[in-house]
């Protein structure tokens, strides 16, 4: 310790080993940006004449084949559609008693928590084009391999917030239905249920957003949709295709993000 | 809306409580030996400093707490051992009101009131909202006994903490119950709120001979209210008498120290 005169006192925030761990912590950030540039094998040659690659590219897209929207894109786009949704309808009906069985207050049981905690994470973690590619492999190509692997992704995001959401719940009105002698199938309908209900459909909503732009991206391996033509225009060099199915892809993203606001707003 | 039939006899009991003992951790007891006789009309205040186990002793009763050990009979029947199917039944008989007045937030005054019949009718009703007119027309009267009609068709967390603590009130009184638990009614509600409420509960239990078991830390309104009082000190029954009986002495036990009195 210092002095204890009352001009001299020393103040430090950290310790002299933090503020050595602190450095070592931002000089590792330093080195790991170095190795990586190091390793990815930046080719001069591609970078220098990227803008000019993507100029080409862009002058190549337009105009933009309007024509061609009626023909061949706008079934794929409403195939997109269904694959997202019924996906995601799917996915709800398999993930409810998932996130019951995840709940610790509605399952006091730790092992089936974690039973159910770790089929929601295994659905997770495997992203939805790696579910599209097995479920190709499994069913063929088209857009049953799309739903099921829309769905498969979404049982884990689906399931794990609407745990949450039923641990975050009030125990109060649970016991004051619990000391009324409601048997407990009547204390989830009355008692849980409509205090989770705005979480419930705000995430149906939110999972039904992000399937719809990923079932746009699935496609790609094969899974139907939308994807699976931008795959064939991009293979004949049908550049001004691809341009309008972009433009249609994100014209239905938008739709989608404007329907979910609106609802949302009504439910809760 | 037919009453219970009621013994006339003052002697008669709604509650006997024998030897209650409960421990939440090991060694360490909050209840220690209760015996207590709760008579079948009026109103029995428990009073105690906090964390003397009142609450506690309420919730054992209708057994939201496990006891440790002892019995709790009522009307013949030994609370303390129930399990399955019988517990639920013998809940439905025990209407229960609680200081954050637990409603369902997002379900309407209505249907809160309606919840105290869920132990009568079966889950597939409840979703549907399929109560028998008998249920329906006994939950309007108690509307109208607490003075909320008009907000039947609005939701629970539109209403203040009075209109709610009155909808708990009309919920625990449309279980017909044959006791009535009330942990600390009015320790979320301001002075002039509580003793309406009090009132509310006194003349509901009066009108409808319902025995009411009540925890209370203001000692006022327990003198003002109740027919009888248990002074409890760590968790242990120093008191047990008519309302009129408690003796400053007896405060200064149950509490500790004078100086509050003054």
């Amino acid at each position: 310790m210092n002095t204890v005169g009352a001009i001299d006192r020393e103040w430090h925030r950290f310790t002299p080993a933090q503020r050595l761990a602190r450095f070592a912590l931002y000089f590792g950030i330093v080195f790991a940006c170095v190795i990586s540039l190091r390793t990815v094998q930046i080719i001069p040659e591609f970078l220098y004449d990227a803008p000019e690659q993507v100029a080409d590219l862009l002058k190549r897209m337009w105009p933009v084949e309007w024509a061609f929207y009626p023909k061949g894109v706008h079934e794929v786009l409403i195939e997109t559609l269904h694959i997202a949704t019924l996906g995601t309808i799917l996915a709800i009906i398999m993930a409810l008693p998932l996130g019951l069985l995840a709940a610790n207050n509605i399952t006091p049981n730790a092992w089936l928590n974690y039973f159910a905690k770790l089929i929601l994470v295994s659905s997770r973690s495997v992203n939805s084009l790696v579910w599209a590619l097995l479920f190709v492999a499994m069913f063929g190509p088209g857009a049953l391999a799309g739903t099921l692997a829309i769905a498969f992704r979404s049982i884990g995001f689906v399931g794990k917030l609407f745990g949450e959401a039923l641990e975050e719940t009030r125990p109060g009105p649970i016991e004051a239905l619990k000391a009324a002698g409601a048997p407990w199938t009547s204390i989830y309908i009355k008692g849980y249920w409509p205090q989770v209900e705005p979480a419930f459909w705000a995430i149906a909503l939110f999972r039904w957003d992000i399937s719809v732009r990923e079932s746009a991206v699935i496609g790609l391996v094969g899974a139907g949709g939308i994807g699976m033509a931008i795959d064939t225009a991009m293979n004949l060099f049908q550049w001004q295709r691809v341009a309008l199915m972009l433009v249609a892809i994100f014209a239905i993203v938008v739709v989608a993000e404007i329907a979910v606001t609106y609802i949302r707003k009504k439910i809760i | 809306m037919a009453e219970a039939p009621q013994s006339a006899d003052p002697g008669a009991v709604a509650l006997e409580i024998r030897g209650l003992h409960k421990e939440y951790r090991r060694g360490v007891p909050v209840l220690r030996d209760i015996n207590l006789t709760i008579a079948a009309r009026g109103i029995t205040a428990v009073i105690g400093p906090s964390g003397t186990g009142k609450s506690t002793l309420i919730r054992c009763i209708n057994r939201l707490v496990e006891p440790t050990s002892g019995q709790i009979l009522f009307h013949g029947l030994d609370l303390a051992g129930l399990r399955g199917k019988a517990l639920r039944q013998a809940r439905r008989r025990i209407g229960m009101v609680f200081q954050e007045y637990n409603l369902v937030e997002r379900l309407t005054v209505m249907e809160n009131v309606l919840s105290g019949r869920l132990g009568y009718i079966s889950p597939f009703k409840a979703w549907l909202r399929k109560y028998p007119q008998d249920d329906i027309d006994a939950a309007f009267d108690l509307l109208d006994t607490v003075g909320l009609t008009q907000f039947a068709n609005q939701r629970a967390d539109a209403l203040s903490g009075g209109q709610r603590q009155r909808v708990g009130i009309a919920r625990a009184v449309m279980q017909k119950p044959e006791l009535m638990l009330a942990d600390e009614p009015t320790s979320s509600l301001d002075p002039k709120t509580s003793v309406e409420i009090m009132e509310l509960m006194v003349s509901i239990a009066d009108s409808r001979h319902i025995p009411v078991i009540l925890n209370i830390h203001n000692v006022p309104l327990a003198r003002r209210f109740a027919t009888y009082i248990v002074g409890m000190a760590d968790g242990a029954v120093v008191y047990d008498g008519p309302a009129g009986g408690l003796s400053d002495g007896k405060l200064e036990q149950i509490y500790g120290g004078k100086d509050w009195l003054e």
